[in-house]
């Protein structure tokens, strides 16, 4: 990673600029031991595959599948796995930072600290966040609303894949080259300096993800608007779909203009243009401007959804109706419309007077009351409710308070002068950690739990569970509190060594948070496994394993490939208990034959031959560039000329499902 | 609490009547192209939106060098403008054609249209080569930058739309206008005329409010 001088000499025709010295492990142990490993996991998985003949079953059952819930099963995976990336960069910078304090440098040069911290908020944010919220909705929308897929299936199979092109590119980096050291926004080094390939390997990572991104929110909206059951309209959704309608309406509506940015800044770096330079009338104020106008809305894009998952499982837990259905719904579309008009508060300090900072503050502060409002309704809902303490109502409560406590240092940070002082300092970094892994990471837990029995048909194992949730709980707060209190003494992020030796048992302090998370992470990886192993023990039979309140606990753990066999009737918000109120029968007989989309292996071949493109793209490679992206087209083309989209499962395949289940109930009822 | 506040609600509706759970045929829930695409296109108009807005921002920024009055030929631009708007115009008689089921017509008036894409584009590029000529090329100013940037997103767009123009007129030509070749005829068509619509912006904002 250590690649810092660049060569000047001209580019191989096919090569570009890779040379021997891309490889950077060759004077990088860290690195070296990391391919080792990557290597030898990729072999044993290879090995696996191979020893039980898994690779048909796996090309024709996964990677074609456009089955929204193997989709989104596939995303939660991406987003596990890139979660174990993103976070050994954290604890990097946590050893670093507790380590290099006056005449020790600690083990990172700069120039390497730079990457981890800019790898660390890209993984976290794109490759983590992302895919797992993603991943969710993908899974959970369909059921939710009676549908037996979404309304664009091979679209939806093709926008995986390119986030996991994304995923790969920044793997790339890794092993050849380097990555950006621009922070997880590329605020730096904009306009034509910085030669390096590591902001390229940034750009066309995210545009290739973020062209999966956008499409799948167009699909979601779409499946959302036009595929509820009968009876569902709009204020019978259950809430987790609501904050899903309005995600997929803020990356429809702010994806485009990351795009454009970061289309603006290839511009700058490959073809010399003026958008972001300090000289000939570019302007790079107009990028932080652009670039939070996407960033601003994508940290609600993350966090309704979690809103979404709290909703229900406080609801199933507490036995009781949401509290303030309504209000809850307003709340979300008032915070959806008010994370457009803040961008401005990431850069109070841009100058751009009292006026326009009051009136970005003002909104700032305003979205904390919708906020307010839903944390009520929880709190409401769990009121005189017979609450069942499982995990997922765990990571429930403990986000409650720890994202109302990051709500507050966030209406802090609202205010102009006080931003003026805490501007780019570890009090924000504390902040936004604090409403991000309290607000999305919990509930990602939370969601996980919950709806694990569902996707796989066992629940996972509640003590591990439990390990998890409080490692999490107690790292958390031992990694940030210690950061709140440096960010106020005035140290600013980023740094990777300091002079001032009073500050290190902070530093210190926050390390042993971090290594408390990793136990955190550690145990739910247990879990994973002995739940694993305890399977039978935990099976669910009855495909509504906790007493849950909509749809998708009317259809078996896992459900079939239909979904449902007959398409639910709504009459109620929380359709399944008013169908369980009302002593609903599960149809027996009458099934019919299911018009289902078919699989296809298009998605995967122009992911592949994306990521082909972008590598070229990044490394200066012009043929292959050429020739990749003239196969992009072809292939766009040739997909075309298929019609056949589509088949019918027969009736009496539906019958045989249907009927297994039916023994299986009566043998569990 | 909870069954109290279920009942009530319910109660609303009459405890006693029996609620139908499922249905006993498939239900046909309606095609969401039409959606999907409209959504799509609202996408892709934000990206315009940030380039016009990229335009707004550096657009008088010429770096000392000459301006759009010295720069734009509002007599091509005025051709082109013409190119594009007719284009839409025929492409109108194509959806005509498709609505009786004129597989021939529906074709020809395709293949006009594609011919005026195309001249739209053979002058878009004699401009910007002659732009560059002058000394005038996207590295020259930011202002330039962002006008190169901007029209040439559309033009770009424009070749893509022509590319899918004859993809279609071959898929059209050989599985005829069946239900698929028609949706998709409605969502090419949508493209254009939300190009042509860009179009108009692109040259009320850049061309002639460029030249004041």
């Amino acid at each position: 990673m250590a690649m810092t001088e660049h060569t000047t000499a001209p580019a191989h025709w096919l090569l570009g600029r890779i040379t021997w010295d891309s490889i950077p492990m060759s004077h990088e142990p860290i690195l070296l031991w990391t391919f080792i490993a990557v290597c030898l996991g990729g072999l044993f998985v290879l090995a696996l595959l191979t020893k039980f003949r898994l690779w048909g079953p796996m090309w024709r059952d996964w990677l074609c599948s456009i089955d929204h819930k193997k989709i989104g099963i596939m995303y939660m995976v991406l987003g596990i796995v890139m979660l174990l990336r993103g976070f050994a960069d954290a604890v990097m910078m946590r050893l670093q930072q507790s380590m290099a304090f006056g005449e020790n440098m600690g083990y990172l040069p700069p120039h390497h600290y730079d990457q981890v911290f800019t790898a660390h908020g890209v993984i976290m944010i794109f490759f983590v966040a992302m895919p797992l919220v993603t991943g969710l909705m993908n899974y959970l929308v369909p059921l939710q609303i009676g549908a037996r897929d979404v309304a664009f299936p091979f679209l939806n199979n093709f926008s995986f894949w390119m986030t996991t092109a994304g995923a790969v590119l920044v793997m790339v980096s890794l092993f050849l080259g380097e990555f950006s050291t621009s922070g997880w926004l590329a605020l730096s080094n904009l306009g034509h300096q910085n030669p390096g390939v590591g902001l390229d390997y940034y750009i066309w990572s995210l545009q290739i993800a973020g062209v999966g991104t956008t499409l799948s929110g167009i699909n979601l909206l779409v499946t959302i608007v036009k595929m509820r059951a009968p009876g569902m309209d709009m204020m019978k959704m259950p809430i987790f779909t609501w904050t899903a309608l309005c995600t997929n309406a803020l990356i429809v509506a702010s994806f485009p203009v990351l795009t454009a940015a970061l289309v603006l800044m290839s511009l700058d770096r490959y073809l010399g243009t003026n958008f972001f330079t300090n000289d000939l009338g570019g302007n790079p104020m107009l990028y932080v401007n652009l670039i939070w106008i996407w960033g601003h809305p994508e940290v609600y894009i993350l966090v309704l959804p979690a809103f979404g998952v709290f909703s229900e499982v406080v609801a199933t837990f507490s036995r009781k109706r949401l509290f303030g259905y309504t209000s809850m719904v307003y709340a979300t579309v008032c915070i959806t419309v008010l994370s457009y008009l803040v961008w401005l508060h990431h850069f109070f300090t841009m100058g751009s007077g009292a006026s326009v900072n009051a009136f970005f503050g003002i909104t700032t502060m305003i979205i904390s009351i919708p906020t307010g409002a839903k944390i009520f309704n929880w709190l409401f809902t769990m009121y005189r409710g017979r609450i069942r303490f499982t995990v997922p109502m765990l990571w429930t409560v403990g986000f409650m308070v720890t994202f109302a406590i990051g709500g507050m240092t966030g209406v802090l940070l609202a205010v102009p002068p006080a931003d003026f002082v805490l501007h780019n300092s570890l009090f924000l970094i504390a902040h936004f950690h604090n409403v991000i892994i309290g607000g999305v990471v919990f509930a990602m837990f939370a969601g996980i739990n919950y709806w694990f029995p569902k996707a796989f048909g066992y629940k996972l194992d509640e003590f591990w569970g439990k390990v998890s949730f409080w490692c999490w709980l107690v790292g958390f707060w031992v990694a940030f509190t210690p950061l709140y209190v440096l960010g106020l003494m005035g140290v600013t992020r980023r740094a990777n060594h300091f002079e001032d030796p009073s500050l290190q048992i902070w530093f210190v302090i926050a390390a042993c948070g971090a290594g408390i998370v990793a136990l955190g992470i550690g145990a739910f990886l247990v879990q994973l496994g002995v739940s694993y192993l305890k399977r039978d023990q935990l099976r669910d039979h009855t495909g509504d394993p906790w007493d849950g309140r909509t749809l998708e606990w009317a259809t078996s753990s896992p459900p079939p490939q239909y979904n449902f066999a007959f398409t639910p009737v709504v009459h109620d918000v929380d359709a399944w208990w008013d169908m369980k109120k009302h002593g609903y029968k599960r149809p027996l007989s009458g099934f019919q034959a299911i018009h289902m989309p078919l699989n296809t292996g298009s998605g995967v071949v122009l992911s592949v031959l994306s990521l082909v493109w972008g590598f070229a793209l990044i490394w200066h490679m012009w043929p292959l560039a050429i020739a990749s992206f003239a196969a992009i087209v072809i292939g766009a083309i040739v997909h075309t000329f298929n019609y056949k989209r589509d088949y019918h499962i027969p009736a009496a395949e539906v019958v045989t499902t249907e009927n297994a289940r039916t023994q299986l109930l009566a043998q569990h009822g | 609490m909870a069954d109290l506040a279920h009942s009530s609600v319910h109660g609303a509706h009459g405890a006693t009547a029996v609620r139908e759970y499922h249905l006993a045929h498939e239900p046909h829930p309606e095609n969401g192209t039409a959606l999907g695409f409209w959504l799509y296109l609202m996408s892709d108009c934000l990206i315009f939106a940030a380039l016009f807005a990229t335009w707004g921002v550096l657009g008088r920024s010429f770096a000392g060098g000459a301006g759009g009055a010295e720069l734009f030929d509002l007599k091509l631009v005025a051709l082109n403008t013409a190119f594009l708007l007719l284009s839409s115009i025929t492409f109108g008689f194509a959806m005509l054609r498709k609505q009786v089921n004129d597989k021939s017509g529906t074709l020809i008036w395709l293949a006009v249209t594609g011919l005026f894409g195309l001249a739209f584009l053979a002058v878009e590029l004699y401009e910007f080569r002659h732009l560059i000529h002058e000394g005038a090329g996207p590295q020259s100013s930011a202002a330039m930058s962002a006008f190169f940037a901007l029209v040439g997103t559309h033009g770009l767009h424009v070749t893509f739309g022509s590319i899918w123009l004859v993809v279609l007129m071959v898929q059209i030509a050989k599985h005829g206008l069946i239900h698929e070749n028609k949706r998709r005829l409605m969502c090419l068509s949508m493209f254009w005329h939300f190009l042509d619509v860009v179009w108009i912006g692109v040259f009320t904002f850049v061309y002639l409010m460029g030249v004041l």
